[in-house]
C-alpha cells in the first residue's frame, strides 16, 4: 500500500558502536518541519509494529531524516540489517513537541546509550542559540561509547562517564562535585529512564530546571491510543503529544519504568523468533 | 352495494428474511465476520417485501440520501449494476453503511411494512448490492469537468472519504492526508475485522482513489504540514474530518498500571496493527482471562467481542442499567450470544496492582438510577456503603473519546469547543476560517459513521458552491 511521494529510501547507514546505528531515510515532508525534541514513527514492513524513533538529524536541501537505534528487538535488529537503497514501509512524522530552544545562558547536556545520536542535535541547536553548553557522554561500557568526537567538536566542554568506570568517570556521581563549583542555567537529560532520574534528582537540590525525554511505548504516536501515558506532577500526560519532553522533577519515574517493560515477554519471543528464522528480505550481514 | 368486492390487498410477510450469520459458538473462535449477507435469493424475497412507496418514508431517514425504494426495486428486477450505481451516486461507502449503520433508527424505523410487521432489511440489501458489485468489478461513474480548484481532504475516514469522493464528482483536484499509515480512519482501526471486513474498506478506498482522489498516508496534519501551510500552499479550500480519536480516562487511582487499555489502544492493536495474529504480525497484546470492559456503547461492544475470540472470558461493566445501554440492540445480543457477561449499576473506584505493576483487581461501587440527566438518560447515583471488589487481569476503558487537540493547537483562529475540543461549524460544516470545512466526529464528538459521512456529504456541497463562487 506504498503511495505516491512516499518512497522512504535509506541513502545511508552507519554503525555508531556495536548494535548502535543510525539510519538516514528519504522523507522529505519530514525534513522540511523536523525540530530538535521531535520524533518519528517507523514500520519496517506491511506486518511490522509501529515504533517511535527520536529525530537525530535532518537535512532539509537533501530531504532526509536520520534516527539511531539499539538493536534491542525485533524491529531494530531488523532495521539493523537494513542496506542503502533498501525501503520502509511508513516513516510518518514529525511527532511530539519541538525542545524550547533559546538562550539559556549555561547549558549542561547529558547524554546516555543511543539518546546520545539526538541530544547532539540539541547540542548544537542550543550553541547556535548563543549557549554556552557543557556536555556529558555516558555509556555502560567504553567500548559502547559514541560520537566522542563529534560530541567534542561541538560543545564548550566534554565529561565522559561510563558504568563500570572503564572510561571517564564512574557514573554519574562527579555531577554533584561540577554542580558545587560551576552554575549552570539549564539542563537537557536523554537516556535510559534510570540515568535521567539520577540527573534530575541531581540538579533538583542545585534548583536548575532538567528537561528530560521519555521513550515510552507507543502505538500511533499521535495521541489515540494512550500507552504513552506518563505522569507528571500527578497528571496524566500523553508522551507523544504533551511531550516527548517534560520536567524531570516532576515525572514519576518508577512508573515509567514498570511501563516500558509491560511487553517485555512479547518482544522477547518476537526477537528469539526473529532469530531463529533469520532476515526475510536474504540480506543478513551476519 | 353490498356485493363490493373487498380490495385485493399486497401479501407481504410480516417477517423480513434472516440474513444467515455464523453460530455464536463458532464465531467466538474467530475473527471472520459473524454476519454472512443474503444470497440473491434471499435478496430478492426481501426485496420484493417493499411496497415501492410512492411517498417513501425511509429516504427521510438516510443522512446521505441514498434512493431506497429505487436501488430496492432494481434488485426485484435483478438490476443490480443500476442499483448499486444508484446508491453510489449519494453514498461512496454502500459496503460499509450496509453493515455498520443503525438502519434499525435511521431508514428501517420509518419502513411503512414495519407498521405491520418487520420493516424491510434496508442495510441488508444495500450490503447485497455493494457486495455483488465488488465481485464483479466497478463502474466509475461519470465525473464533472475539472474546474481547476485544489480541495485538502484531512483524515480518510467515514467522513473525508465521502466528502473527497463528491468533491471529485463535481470536477475538483482532491488530496487526502491521513495520519496513520492505512486509509479509512475508525474502520480499519476501531470497527474489528468480524463486523466490518478490511478488505472492503481497502475496496471502498480504492474507488475512491479510481475516481482520483490523490491520497497520502503517513501525514498528520498539524505536524506534517499545518492547515494554515496547505492553505497558502496551493489549497483552494480544505475539509477537517479528523475525527475522535483521543481517548478518555476516568481519573481514578491505579489507571497506569500494566493491563489497563483504553478501548482505543486495545482497538489499535487487533484491527489495526494485527496483533490477535501475534508474532506473526509484530505488534502484542497481553490478555489476561478476565477481562472487565467499562462502558456501554458500541465501541465497548467491539472491545468485549474481540476480548472473547482471544479466549478470555469478559464482563462488561456499565454504570446505568441495561435500558440505557447507548449500543446497538444488534450488537448487545450478538456479544451476550457469544457469551458476554454485564454487570449492570457499578463503577470502578480504584484499581488495585499487584508487585510488577499489573493489575490484579478493581474496587467498585454500586449504583443506582435517579433523575435524567442532560442526555435524557437516568443519572447514575452511588450507593454508600457498596464498595465491592472484582478481581481481573486486564481492564479496557471504553467511555468515549474526544477530537485529537494537535490541529485546534496547530491552527490559529479556528473556533473550537473550550471542553469538548470539537471543532465549531455551522450547518454547512463551515469553520471559523475562510474556505475551511470540517465535519463528523470532530465537530460533533464521538457518533456514528453514517452521520459522520451526512456531514462530510453536506460540507462537499457547501465547498463546492464557495469555490464556485470565489473570484
Amino acid at each position: 500500500m506504498r503511495r505516491r511521494n512516499e518512497t522512504y529510501k535509506i541513502v545511508a547507514t552507519k554503525e555508531l558502536a556495536p548494535k548502535e546505528k543510525l539510519l538516514e531515510v528519504e522523507a522529505p515532508d519530514i525534513a522540511a518541519k523536523a525540530q530538535p525534541g521531535q520524533f518519528v514513527i517507523v514500520i519496517v514492513d506491511e506486518k511490522g509494529e509501529r515504533i517511535p524513533l527520536t529525530i537525530c538529524g535532518y537535512d532539509r536541501a537533501k530531504g532526509t531524516v536520520s534516527f539511531a537505534f539499539h538493536e534491542v528487538g525485533k524491529t531494530t535488529k531488523e532495521l539493523g540489517v537494513l542496506c542503502e537503497g533498501d525501503c520502509l514501509e511508513n516513516v510518518t512524522g514529525p511527532l511530539g513537541n519541538a525542545s524550547e530552544i533559546k538562550n539559556y545562558g549555561k547549558v549542561l547536556c547529558v547524554g546516555g546509550s543511543i539518546m546520545i545520536a539526538p541530544l547532539l542535535l540539541q547540542v548544537k541547536a542550543m550553541k547556535e542559540a548563543g549557549n554556552s553548553v557543557t556536555a556529558v557522554l555516558g555509556a555502560r561500557i567504553k567500548d559502547v561509547l559514541m560520537m566522542e568526537d563529534e560530541a567534542k567538536a561541538m560543545s564548550d566542554k566534554l565529561y565522559i562517564a561510563t558504568d563500570d568506570g572503564s572510561k571517564g568517570y564512574q557514573g554519574l556521581d562527579f555531577l554533584k562535585e561540577l554542580l558545587k563549583t560551576e552554575k549552570f542555567d539549564h539542563c537537557v537529560a536523554m537516556g535510559p529512564v534510570v540515568m535521567m532520574k539520577t540527573v534530575s534528582e541531581i540538579t533538583k537540590p542545585f534548583g536548575i530546571p532538567t528537561i528530560i525525554t521519555v521513550t515510552p511505548l507507543m502505538v500511533d504516536g499521535m495521541g489515540m491510543c494512550g500507552v504513552c501515558r506518563v505522569t507528571v506532577g500527578g497528571k496524566m500526560k500523553f508522551g507523544c503529544i504533551d511531550g516527548p519532553e517534560f520536567d524531570g522533577h516532576q515525572v514519576d519515574f518508577e512508573e515509567l519504568v514498570k511501563r516500558q517493560r509491560m511487553f517485555l515477554p512479547e518482544e522477547r519471543l518476537s526477537s528469539v523468533l526473529w532469530e531463529i528464522g533469520g532476515c526475510k528480505c536474504g540480506r543478513n550481514k551476519a | 352495494m353490498a356485493e363490493t368486492k373487498p380490495k385485493p390487498k399486497p401479501k407481504i410477510k410480516k417477517e423480513s428474511v434472516e440474513m444467515p450469520k455464523q453460530k455464536p459458538k463458532e464465531r467466538v473462535k474467530n475473527f471472520n465476520e459473524v454476519a454472512l449477507g443474503y444470497t440473491e435469493e434471499q435478496a430478492i424475497e426481501e426485496a420484493n417485501r417493499c411496497l415501492q412507496c410512492i411517498k417513501p418514508q425511509c429516504v427521510g431517514g438516510c443522512p446521505v440520501e441514498v434512493p431506497i425504494p429505487e436501488f430496492i426495486k432494481c434488485i426485484k428486477e435483478g438490476k443490480y449494476a443500476e442499483g448499486i450505481a444508484m446508491i453510489k451516486a449519494k453514498n461512496a461507502l454502500p459496503a460499509v453503511c450496509g453493515r455498520v449503520c443503525p438502519q434499525e433508527e435511521q431508514c428501517q424505523v420509518n419502513c411503512v411494512v414495519g407498521r405491520i410487521g418487520e420493516p424491510v432489511s434496508i442495510g441488508r440489501l444495500e450490503r447485497y448490492l455493494a457486495d455483488w458489485e465488488r465481485e464483479h468489478g466497478f463502474q466509475l461513474p461519470e465525473k464533472a469537468k475539472p474546474t481547476g480548484k485544489k480541495v485538502a481532504v484531512v483524515g480518510a475516514g467515514p467522513a473525508g472519504l465521502t466528502a473527497a469522493a463528491d468533491l471529485i464528482k463535481l470536477g475538483h483536484e482532491v488530496v487526502m492526508f491521513e495520519a496513520l499509515h492505512l486509509p479509512g480512519g475508525v474502520l480499519v482501526y476501531g470497527i474489528p475485522e468480524f463486523r466490518l471486513p478490511k478488505v472492503i474498506v481497502r475496496n471502498e478506498v480504492a474507488y475512491i482513489e479510481k475516481l482520483g482522489a490523490d491520497l497520502r498516508v503517513g501525514n498528520m496534519v498539524g505536524r506534517t504540514h499545518t492547515i494554515p501551510e496547505l492553505m497558502k500552499n496551493g489549497f483552494d479550500a480544505l475539509f477537517i474530518g479528523s475525527g475522535a480519536g483521543l481517548p478518555q480516562f476516568m481519573g481514578i487511582p491505579g489507571e497506569n498500571l500494566g493491563g489497563i487499555y483504553s478501548a482505543n489502544e486495545f482497538l489499535i492493536r487487533v484491527n489495526l496493527m494485527k496483533s490477535y495474529k501475534f508474532p506473526e504480525y509484530d505488534t502484542p497484546l497481553r490478555l489476561g482471562k478476565h477481562v472487565v470492559v467499562i462502558g456501554g456503547g458500541n465501541v465497548a461492544m467491539d472491545c468485549a467481542r474481540s476480548s472473547m475470540r482471544l479466549g478470555a472470558n469478559v464482563c462488561l461493566l456499565y454504570r446505568r442499567s441495561r435500558e440505557e445501554l447507548p449500543a446497538r440492540h444488534e450488537e448487545i445480543e450478538n456479544a451476550e450470544e457469544e457469551g458476554l457477561v454485564c454487570r449492570f449499576l457499578a463503577a470502578p473506584l480504584k484499581f488495585i496492582g499487584d508487585e510488577k505493576g499489573w493489575v490484579k483487581a478493581m474496587e467498585c461501587q454500586a449504583m443506582e438510577l435517579g433523575q435524567p440527566d442532560a442526555s435524557g438518560r437516568r443519572r447514575p447515583i452511588p450507593i454508600k456503603g457498596s464498595e465491592f471488589t472484582m478481581e481481573t487481569d486486564t481492564v479496557i476503558i471504553a467511555i468515549g473519546q474526544t477530537p485529537n487537540p494537535i490541529i485546534q493547537r496547530t491552527t490559529e483562529g479556528l473556533e473550537a469547543h473550550p471542553r469538548r475540543g470539537t471543532i465549531i461549524v455551522d450547518e454547512n460544516g463551515k469553520t471559523s476560517l475562510e474556505g475551511v470545512y470540517a465535519g463528523g466526529d470532530v465537530a460533533t464528538g464521538a457518533a456514528t459513521v453514517i452521520s459522520a459521512m451526512g456531514m462530510g456529504k453536506t460540507a462537499a456541497k457547501a465547498i463546492h458552491e464557495y469555490l464556485m463562487n470565489k473570484k
